[in-house]
């Protein structure tokens, strides 16, 4: 059979693979391991292991945490993450199963205005949602939830929709039969097929909130950081005269907790991005 | 059910009024007016978008260095993780394990991405004496570099899925026939593959077109302003430059518009896709 390798084929595989992996794996490594390093090792000798004097300890940890409030911007990301995915996955699956179930010339509307937010670049409206969030008092961690919601709406309700299509009415209608409103069918009956589209829906939009730099940053800015603004404006305000040390422990520090995630959640996060990208 | 209206569609609907529709409206009205806040514009007409192209080159070089830099991408992106995909779909061992880690990088954000980059692209250049910012060349294949090292496994897991959809049975059918493994490959496999290959083609093509937090990161646009991206751009003429906030809307509904064409592309090749199939 002409499909099977020869052992040699296979060792050259491995060999690229290996090659590969070590490509995708240094760069994370070499951030690593110079947060245990001095500074002046960090610019002289970027690639060195931090050995005898290099050394630094958790000295780099220490000066980078305090210097950038790192913990507060953790909590921060954590909050506006959690809640926004929350909230995203509530009220979106509610309004994709209305404006599915009910056809009338507004929700038609709605659904287009929502597939059309999907293609509109943040830069479109960079400026004048900065000017309505803080006219409206949403410039804090609670007030851009509200603003996640809105501007996620358009692609999660555009899943959702694309799967409420596919449950057939039949059991919402015998819901109905049996004396349940719309609220106790959807929360009782709809909510739970939805499922696998919640997981798919909240991992993409949890990888969006966590890592967004711009909106945070233009809404929220430096009184309340989260973690990608709190990178950047250690880099931004050090004007040359940067604690490389202190950097890299910050830049590990806000890789650490997304590996960790992915060791746990792997199959949920590839397959969710997988069907997001198949859809979208 | 209708009476529910309000319980369902309220707080997505306000919050999408406020968050997207009102300020998507208004930036395409302010982008007809001179501005330096909301509240005191004058309507100028298409000047601002004149002004875009004619009174400084920064827009018009950003946009090419965005062409340029996409193409590229695309190219790379695509090969790469398609020949990754190829060997992952074979029986070897460890599989997983691979596919798990060429993914990874995906997951980490634009900036942090952007600032490993910085270090380690800077660490190497510094054996020459030199950092990213000493030449726009340099820049632009470290944003390359960047680009691949972020999506490549995501193209290649959007591959694997693809190749182990396909039929084996038509590729059993091949090998009988006598073909080998390029012929199959080549003949079987890619043709049945143009829904994925479609897919992934235009998901790089919009994420390095709409390229940000990278951009910002690992270079920041320098030298000068000659490896700022559109997106850049944009936000350069926003917020560094006092007076021309209008044309900064100006450019953003230009950018909109190119982002559009290329969105409806998509959807007509897919579309045409489907009816043939």
């Amino acid at each position: 059979m002409s499909g099977a390798m020869s052992v040699r084929q296979k060792w050259g595989y491995y060999v690229i693979l290996t090659i590969v992996t070590l490509m995708f794996l240094l760069p994370i490594v070499i951030i690593f391991i110079n947060s245990f390093k001095n500074r002046f090792e960090i610019m002289s000798s970027p690639f060195s292991l931090p050995l005898g004097e290099s050394f630094a300890g958790l000295a780099n940890y220490i000066s980078g945490v305090n210097a950038s409030g790192f913990f507060k911007a953790f909590g921060i990301s954590v909050f506006v993450s959690v809640f926004s995915v929350a909230v995203i996955v509530l009220c979106t699956s509610m309004a994709a199963w209305y404006i599915t179930r009910v056809k009338t010339l507004w929700t038609k509307i709605l659904y287009f205005a929502f597939v059309f937010s999907m293609i509109v670049p943040f830069q479109m409206v960079m400026y004048t949602l900065t000017y309505v969030a803080v006219k409206l008092n949403l410039d804090n961690p609670v007030g851009i939830i509200f603003v996640y919601l809105g501007f996620g709406a358009g692609l999660s309700v555009f899943m959702f929709s694309g799967f409420v299509k596919s449950v057939p009415v039949e059991i919402e209608e015998a819901a109905r039969i049996d004396g349940c409103n719309p609220i106790q069918t959807f929360f009782h009956v709809v909510f739970p097929v939805l499922k696998p589209t919640s997981v798919t829906v909240a991992i993409l939009n949890a990888m969006w909130v966590w890592n967004d730099y711009l909106l945070p940053y233009l809404i929220l800015g430096a009184k309340y950081k989260t973690i990608p603004v709190a990178v950047q404006l250690t880099m931004q305000g050090a004007y040359g005269s940067v604690n490389w040390g202190g950097f890299m422990a910050m830049l590990t520090l806000s890789i650490i907790p997304i590996i960790v995630l992915y060791i746990f959640a792997q199959r949920y996060i590839i397959e969710g991005v997988l069907s997001g990208a198949v859809k979208g | 059910m209708k009476k529910y209206a309000p319980v369902f569609l309220l707080p997505t609907g306000a919050a999408f009024i406020i968050a997207f529709a009102a300020p998507f409206v208004m930036g395409l009205y302010l982008s007809f007016t001179e501005f330096t806040t909301v509240d005191s514009a004058k309507f100028v007409g298409i000047a601002n978008y004149i002004k875009a192209f004619a009174s400084d080159s920064s827009f018009l070089n950003a946009l090419w260095f965005t062409v340029k830099f996409t193409v590229v991408s695309v190219v790379t992106v695509n090969i790469l993780a398609f020949m990754l995909a190829v060997v992952l779909t074979k029986p070897l061992k460890g599989r997983n394990f691979y596919r798990t880690v060429f993914f990874m990088p995906n997951l980490i954000g634009g900036i942090v991405l952007g600032y490993i980059w910085n270090v380690i692209i800077n660490g190497i250049l510094a054996y020459a004496g030199v950092d990213i910012t000493y030449s726009a060349n340099y820049g632009f294949w470290g944003l390359v570099l960047l680009m691949n090292w972020q999506m490549i496994g995501y193209m290649m897991i959007i591959y694997i899925a693809g190749i182990q959809s396909v039929d084996r049975a038509l590729t059993e059918a091949a090998y009988i026939d006598g073909a080998t493994n390029r012929q199959a490959l080549f003949h079987v496999t890619i043709p049945s593959l143009m829904p994925s290959i479609t897919i992934c083609t235009f998901l790089t093509l919009t994420n390095s077109f709409k390229l940000f937090d990278q951009n910002l990161a690992l270079t920041g646009g320098a030298p000068g302003k000659s490896t700022a991206m559109l997106a850049l751009d944009i936000y350069d003429t926003f917020y560094g430059r006092i007076g021309w906030q209008g044309v900064g809307q100006a450019k953003a509904v230009v950018f909109f518009v190119i982002v559009a064409l290329i969105a409806f592309v998509q959807l007509y090749i897919t579309r045409s896709k489907e009816v043939e199939a």
